[in-house]
Formats: C-alpha cells, structure tokens, sequence
C-alpha cells in the first residue's frame, strides 16, 4: 500500500474571522488508498476536503494535487485537474433542474464534446455502477430519496473517471443497511477502478470495513494517520476514546466478517 | 490515441481485431467513430486482442464490451482470452455486470389533445385553490374571534415587531414612489391642461388621482411586493425545515402564532402607510404646479378645501384594510403552500406577490363600482 503520495499538504492554516481551523496541518494521501479523516464536531474535516478542492482558500500553506500546487494554477491547468478528481457533497448537492441522468452528463458535457447517444450509455453505467436503477435516471432529485440521491450524486463524481474521489459524510443520513451497502459499493470501485478515495466521516462501521488508513483530525491539525489496528493502540486521549467507546467497540466485533467480503 | 485494427485469420487462427492505446473518456468519441468505421465481414466470428492497451477506463470498458458484441464476442471471452492486465480485467467484468439501457425520457407531450388537457388540468387546480383559500380564511377569521375571547393569547410582541417590519420600515421607500408619481401627475396634466387654459384644475387632477386610485393602490402594490412576499418566505421556509410541524406539536396554533399577527399588523400598517403616501403624493404635485406654473402652495391649499370633499380621500382609506387583508392572507396562505424544497419556496413567493396584486387590482375595480353605483 505505501504507494506514491497524490496529496501533499504541508502546513496548511485556515481561520475564519478570529477562529483558527487549522494551524500547521500536515497530511500525505497515497495513490490507491482509501483514506478515512474522522475528527470531532467542528474540527474542520469538511473545510479541509473543501480546502483540497478548491473551494475555500487558505490562509497559509501548501497542498500538492498530483504533483501540481493547487494556489498556483492557471485556469487551464485548473480545469484539467478538476477533471481529475470526483466530488460527494454530503447531500448529493444534485442539479435540481436536471434529471438524474443529465446530472451525470454534465461534467462529461463540460469537458468532453461526445455525441448525445454515447453520453446517454455513459450515464446509464455511472448510474448502474453507483446501485441505481436504470428507471431513475429519468427522474428528477426531488423525486428521490436521500439515499438515492447520494448514489446519484456518486454516479456524477465518478463521470469522467476520476483518480481520486472526495467524499463528504457517505453514509451519514443513511439507514445501516443502505449505509454497509454504499461502504461495499465505495470499497468495490475503488477497487475496480483503482480509486484514491478521501472521505470524512463519522461512520466507525465504515472506518473499519473500507478504510486502509485512518487520519485523526484534533488540536488544529491531523493528530495520527494510521492504520486502525495501531490506532487502537494509541494512548492520546482523544484517540482512545474515540476508538474505544462503547460504539466503536461494537463496530470493531462486527468488522472482521465484513472485512472478508471487501477485500475479496 | 486509441488505435484498432482488423487482421485476417493465417490457417486455422481466427481473424482478430487488435486493440491498442489509451481507451479512456477523453477518447470516446474517437473510439465510437473509430469502430464504426470498422469493416467487418457478416457472420464471421472475431477474436478480440487487447493486450496493447495502455489506458483503460469504464467508458474505454463500455466501449470495449459494445465492440466485443458487435464482432460476434463478449466481455467473458475478452477476459478469459483478450490478454488483458489482471486489474483491467477486473474493471471490464465490473462495467460488464453494469451496462444498463438508458432509461427512456418520458415522452414529450404537445399537440391540441395535451394543451386541452393542461388547460383542464389547470382550471381544475384553479377551483381546488380557490376553496383551499377560502377555507384558509374562514380558518383566520375563526383564530381572530377565538384569540377575541381570549386577549391574553394574542401576541402583541409579534404584532407589533410586524407593524414595525411592513409598516415603518417601508415608509422612505413608499414616500418616495409617491411623491415621484405627484411629480409627474403634475407636469404630465398641467401640459394637457393648459391647452385649455384651465391650469388651475391641476389641483383637482392631482387630489382625486393620488386620494383615490394612485396613492392607495401605490402603497398596495409595493407593500405586496414587500412584505407579502416576505410573508410567504418566512413562513415557507419555517415550513421547509419542519418548524410548523414541530410548533404544532407543541400545541401551538401556527395560525395565531404565524397568520393572525401578520395580518392583524398589515390591516393596521397598511391605512397608515395609504396617508402617508397621500400626503407625499399631493407634497410632491403642489410643489411641481408650484416650480412649473407658479401655483403657490397657499392656493393650491385653498383649492384644494374648496373642491375636494371628505369623500375623495376616504374613498381610498376604505379600501386600504381590505387591500391589507388581500395581501396578508395571500402571503401567508402561500407560505402554506411550500411544500419541501427550498426551489419551492422561491415558486410560491413570486405566486404570491402575483395573485396579491391582482387580487388588489380587482378589488380596486370592484370598489370603483360600488362608489359608483352609491355615488360617491
């Protein structure tokens, strides 16, 4: 697994107003990994995904996409590294103007000039490949459930084939049956299609079925970033507890069966 | 660049078309016209080679399975035979296992048959409105007598935050459309009067117009656009994140909580609002007769108690509260009407500012009869 490092951030701030989010944060994706970034409430999890992407300009610091820096780009080399990677927000964040099939047409429309009956199977695949049916890719997103609608928000993100997929909060919102079947679905493509994934979560059940590595936001920065097997053993307060409370003990029994069908 | 390529059987061997190069989405539309243009012979059965291929991804896969078929193969044989990595296997079984029919648009629905059947649709929807408002201010009237029974229900800290928010707040705004239209009320009849040497009856002109029809009916339009469709806002948006429901199960009633104070606050704001607005109305004509014709203010004061009877100006407070009362129950029936997305919340503001003002305009018209036929 200790592959090549896709994402590079080094000593990134960020503050809003008086309050500081991020002070001196460090973290290393590596290609083909899937990374968990867990935290407590309001300790910048999403700000740093949003920070990565683009969407929120950081105070001080350095992050390295692909080798690129990202505060360096000109527009050209903007877009192409957009192409590059797929974005979850956290409720699907559809176009709701456009049903879920042209949701998924739009970045292709963007960036790509196809003809219209090949962009059509493309997005009957995404949207088979994210666990939809093919009748919803004519609906609209008011028209779906949350759930759906986060399955449809994946079958867009992962349109151009992207390298790396940031997910907000996967699971969040999702009953555990849907929500152990989209953690399959995530660990099955990125398999399949050699996937980096970053995904903030507070899902335990996901950190132990999909995640290879564990990154513990804390403090302003990225406190350990680690398998979690060593994380249980780590003896920062925060750490243990978070690890060792009475959920995570329970999602830690149910892991090791489920651990066997991802990886399989 | 994706490259294929036919090759002709030697011997035994089948004849196999050969794959090469990066078959990615950036190249799709050059692979569909690249297999389009492939000729193949009918009814002979090709093996796929795809060993050279760099690049692979689920559309490249897509594409791959689409040629597998049309040369008599599939995604099975490709795997088992076609030379690929191990991991690009894996990929082409998953895009295998998902390759789905698109999922036909509904269709289009146009021609006579359909606008027959929307406009039915439509009226029918008209008439179900309509009740549903009727009911919704029967529902106000009831609250209005209950909480009458009970004063110490009533909110008056809403109801006067209310008064403040539609009434005060819009005072510069209304002051200053209204002495804009006296200003031009003037200049535009004291030119047409004066081709008949009557300029002095600028004074009545501007007085009946502005105590009548303008001044009120002004007030009534930009308060609809104001504050009616804030009403439906606040309450639609307050419907969209559950806080009506979350009210009611508390046991308060949204109607006195929500309606009553609103409505209550615009009966009251709205006639005061309609005086104001009289009063800069008539400021700004007499001051334009005053610059344009040397009309001065103390005769254009003294024509004006002459001529102008009590009536001309109550004529347009009457209808302020009823004004008032349209626009209010319009708003805040439609914030009702919000049903859980914010896109909704946007539809039913703009409905509500147009059903507010043309509610008003025909009251104004209906008034215009009635004073007529009593004759005032």
């Amino acid at each position: 697994m200790d592959g090549d490092v896709i994402i590079d951030i080094q000593g990134l701030c960020n503050r809003f107003g008086p309050h500081v989010v991020h002070d001196g944060l460090d973290l290393q994706v590596r290609r083909g990994e899937v990374l968990g970034v867990v935290g407590g409430s309001g300790t910048g999890k999403s700000v740093l995904l949003r920070t990565i992407v683009g969407l929120n300009r950081p105070a001080a610091g350095r992050i390295r996409v692909f080798g690129q820096d990202t505060r360096n780009l000109d527009a050209a080399a903007r877009r192409a590294l957009e192409r590059r990677w797929g974005v979850l927000f956290q409720d699907g964040a559809l176009f709701s103007s456009l049903t879920v099939a042209q949701n998924v047409q739009v970045p292709l429309r963007e960036h790509l000039a196809l003809p219209q009956p090949l962009m059509d199977e493309i997005a009957a695949l995404k949207i088979a490949l994210s666990g939809l049916k093919a009748e919803a890719g004519a609906k609209f997103p008011a028209e779906l459930s949350g759930g759906m609608r986060k399955r449809a928000g994946l079958a867009r993100a992962l349109a151009l084939d992207p390298e790396i997929l940031f997910l907000d909060e996967p699971t969040a919102g999702l009953d555990p049956i849907g929500a152990a079947a989209f953690d399959q679905l995530i660990l099955e493509l990125s398999h399949a299609l050699g996937l980096t994934v970053f995904m903030v979560t507070h899902d335990l059940d996901s950190l132990y079925t999909i995640c290879d590595r564990v990154a513990v936001l804390a403090e302003k920065k990225v406190l350990a970033v680690d398998t979690i097997d060593r994380l249980l053993d780590n003896d920062h307060p925060w750490i243990h507890e978070y690890f060792h409370g009475p959920r995570a003990r329970a999602a830690l029994r149910a892991a090791p069966e489920r651990g066997e069908e991802g990886s399989g | 660049m994706a490259t294929l390529s036919v090759h002709t059987g030697a011997g035994t061997d089948a004849p196999c078309v050969r794959l090469g190069g990066d078959w990615t989405v950036e190249q799709a539309g050059d692979i569909q016209r690249k297999i389009a243009e492939l000729i193949l012979t009918p009814g002979e059965a090709y093996r796929i080679d795809a060993a050279q291929i760099r690049r692979l991804d689920t559309t490249g896969a897509l594409l791959l399975i689409k040629l597998a078929r049309r040369c008599g193969s599939d995604a099975a044989t490709v795997i088992a035979q076609g030379g690929l990595p191990e991991r690009l296997k894996e990929l082409l079984s998953v895009v295998d296992s998902h390759i789905a029919a698109p999922a036909p648009e509904p269709p289009a629905r146009t021609g006579l048959l359909h606008l027959v059947e929307q406009v039915g649709e439509t009226a029918l929807w008209l008439w179900k409105d309509s009740l549903q408002f009727i009911a919704f201010v029967g529902a106000v009237v009831q609250t209005f007598f209950f909480v009458l029974t009970r004063p110490r229900r009533f909110r008056f800290t809403s109801l006067v935050f209310s008064i403040e928010q539609v009434g005060l707040n819009a005072l510069p705004i209304v002051g200053l459309i209204s002495f804009l239209i006296g200003v031009v009320l003037a200049y535009q009849g004291a030119s047409q009067l004066r081709r008949f040497g009557a300029e002095i009856f600028v004074v009545d002109l501007i007085a009946i117009s502005v105590l009548r029809e303008v001044g009120i009916l002004l007030t009534a339009i930009v308060v609809a656009g104001r504050s009616g469709s804030a009403f439906t806002a606040q309450i639609g948006s307050m419907v969209v994140h559950e806080e009506v429901d979350a009210m009611r199960t508390i046991g308060l009633d949204p109607m006195e909580v929500l309606v009553l104070p609103r409505v209550l606050a615009l009966v009251i704001a709205l006639p005061l609002l309609a005086f104001f607005s009289d009063i800069l109305g008539l400021i700004g004509g007499g001051l334009m007769a005053w610059v344009t014709q040397g009309l001065s203010p103390v005769l254009f004061m003294e024509r004006l108690q002459e001529n102008i009877g009590f009536w001309t100006f109550g004529v347009g407070m009457i209808k302020a509260p009823v004004f008032a009362a349209l626009i209010s129950l319009v708003g805040c029936y439609e914030g009702f009407q919000v049903s859980g997305s914010a896109e909704s919340v946007g539809r039913q503001t703009t409905r509500s500012v147009v059903e507010a003002i043309f509610l008003v305009i025909v009251a104004d018209a209906v008034f215009s009869i009635f004073f007529n036929m009593i004759g005032i």
